[in-house]
């Protein structure tokens, strides 16, 4: 079994598992707790967009992609901000329109037939060097400003007012929080594909924060999950041969039924230990 | 000089005015219950005082200053003290964030890195946040989880956190409204007791946080009628029963010595 570690296909999916994996447990906890999940799964649809136009026009996918999720992103929190009411309607318009983009411009590339699977679906076993570097910068800087910033932001995500009575630039953290997200969601999607992306971002994070009593080790927590997830995920999609995105998201919703009915007994355990005792 | 002081303040939401020509001083160490019907314009004056509406008629002091200058010496508790109960987060930390953004208004501090980039938690904070904790009698909940608190230990929580930034005027928005009465007691008990350095300005639905309580009451239904009851007979609220009958007895007669509304 060991022998498929020296393909450097593999080597390179293992790394960019990992990094995606602590990146999104970083990223799925802010998501998490500020309730933007269908916010993130509206960014990750956009940026097909992207993925379009940098088809088109021959420029890296990532790039696109990135510029892509980030200006939808920042539209997004635009809107948020501005007009909470209308927020859903909007993002199930961006969603399609952005996904309708990609599409268009991907008809009209000439003599391309790009995949739109690995797309949808990630394609963690065709991650090149380049992007084992792009990811790893991107990791360097989430973990960089949640450091900085942690105060912060952890009072916009518990209690906005509040912080922004304090003095807290609110609409900029918001903004930043869902900036950090889009360009999460792109390198995710590498792995898991655009439409598997939000479980990634949330199944480990749930699991996460039943387990946690802060914010910092919610998002430790959930990223070794889903490292986890991700190398189960990665060993069975190799061992039979199935689409990688999907067995990590299935290994991690199993996992999360199984914590479920484990947590569901401790507890009813725990409730008669406590009735005996009286 | 006066803590709040607030001349001619009128405030409408597009054409609906909600309040008309609010005047109203605090004095330090008044215990001021603003009471008043749902929609009267309880909150909106509160906020109003937080600096969260433009003012377009009549203008707030805050110490003779305007709010945006004196922010850090209002403290502030929040209504609704029940949102994001599942977010992971410690007491203290709850209570650390009433010292967010301070190292700003010390640009003059040597330690450069300290001054831009705050990254974790100071000892001094958190002595101070066991401080404030210990005021209101929570201390020994300082590393759980918020979300394991009852109402009435999270809403003392968050009195906690306002007292972290020392100030001189804590403003609560309807502290009580989802405890039970025991829990109603011991937050009003515990304002009494802070009452002794602090101002105190309560927005309140509960009018039984006048009697025994309160020593000015403004009542608001989108004009003020302001009323000193400091020197007011109360009756024992330690009794069996208080209802809010005798209430209105004790206001009645306030009436008849001469209040002009």
């Amino acid at each position: 079994m060991l022998e498929i570690l020296s393909f450097e296909f593999m080597q390179n999916a293992i790394v960019a598992g990992l990094l995606v994996s602590i990146a999104s447990g970083i990223i799925g906890s802010l998501i998490v707790v500020n309730r933007m999940v269908f916010l993130a799964g509206g960014i990750a649809h956009t940026s097909y967009g992207g993925i379009g136009l940098a088809v088109y026009f021959g420029l890296p996918i990532f790039l696109g992609a990135s510029l892509f999720a980030v200006g939808a992103a920042i539209l997004m929190a635009a809107v948020t901000l501005n007009q909470r009411d209308k927020t859903d309607t909007f993002i199930g318009l961006i969603w399609a329109v952005g996904m309708a983009v990609g599409i268009v411009f991907v008809d009209m590339t000439p003599g391309y037939n790009v995949d739109l699977m690995s797309y949808l679906f990630g394609s963690i076993l065709a991650v090149s060097n380049a992007d084992i570097w792009y990811m790893s910068a991107l990791l360097v800087v989430i973990v960089a400003i949640v450091t900085i910033f942690y105060r912060q932001i952890l009072a916009v995500s518990y209690d906005s007012e509040y912080a922004k009575l304090r003095g807290v630039d609110v609409r900029f953290f918001y903004t930043l929080i869902l900036v950090v997200s889009a360009l999460t969601v792109v390198i995710a999607i590498k792995i898991v594909g655009l439409i598997l992306v939000i479980a990634l971002l949330t199944i480990p994070v749930y699991i996460g924060e039943k387990l946690s009593s802060s914010l910092a080790t919610m998002m430790a927590m959930s990223g070794i999950l889903s490292t986890i997830f991700t190398f189960l995920g990665l060993f069975l999609s190799y061992s039979y041969d199935i689409t990688s995105g999907a067995s990590i998201i299935l290994v991690s919703a199993l996992s999360l039924l199984l914590f479920l009915v484990l947590n569901n007994t401790m507890r009813k355990i725990f409730n008669t230990v406590k009735k005996i005792k009286k | 000089m006066s803590v709040i002081d607030i001349r001619g303040l009128s405030f409408a939401y597009d054409e609906q005015l909600v309040l008309e020509n609010i005047n109203l001083t605090v004095k330090q160490q008044d215990f001021l219950a603003i009471i008043g019907p749902n929609g009267g314009g309880k909150s909106t004056l509160l906020q109003t005082i937080l600096g969260m509406h433009e003012i377009k008629k009549g203008n707030i002091k805050i110490f003779g200053q305007d709010i945006s200058k004196n922010l850090a010496k209002i403290g502030y508790v929040p209504q609704n003290t029940n949102i994001n109960t599942n977010f992971p987060i410690k007491v203290i930390e709850v209570v650390l964030m009433g010292h967010i953004q301070e190292y700003e208004k010390n640009p003059t501090d040597k330690n450069w890195l300290k001054r831009y980039f705050h990254i974790g938690y100071d000892k001094d904070e958190i002595s101070c946040a066991k401080r404030a904790l210990s005021q209101v009698g929570m201390e020994q909940f300082a590393y759980q989880k918020i979300g394991t608190l009852s109402g009435g230990q999270r809403q003392r929580v968050m009195i906690a956190r306002a007292l972290c930034s020392m100030p001189s005027v804590l403003l609560l928005d309807e502290p009580t409204a989802s405890i039970d009465t025991d829990g109603q007691k011991q937050i009003y008990e515990l304002l009494k007791k802070l009452n002794k350095t602090i101002t105190i300005i309560v927005v309140s639905h509960d009018i039984s946080v006048i009697v025994g309580y309160a020593s000015k009451v403004a009542h608001i239904n989108k004009t003020l009628n302001y009323h000193d009851i400091s020197q007011a007979a109360r009756p024992n609220i330690d009794g069996e029963h208080f209802c809010e009958v005798e209430m209105l007895q004790l206001l009645i007669s306030k009436h008849q010595k001469g209040c002009e509304c």
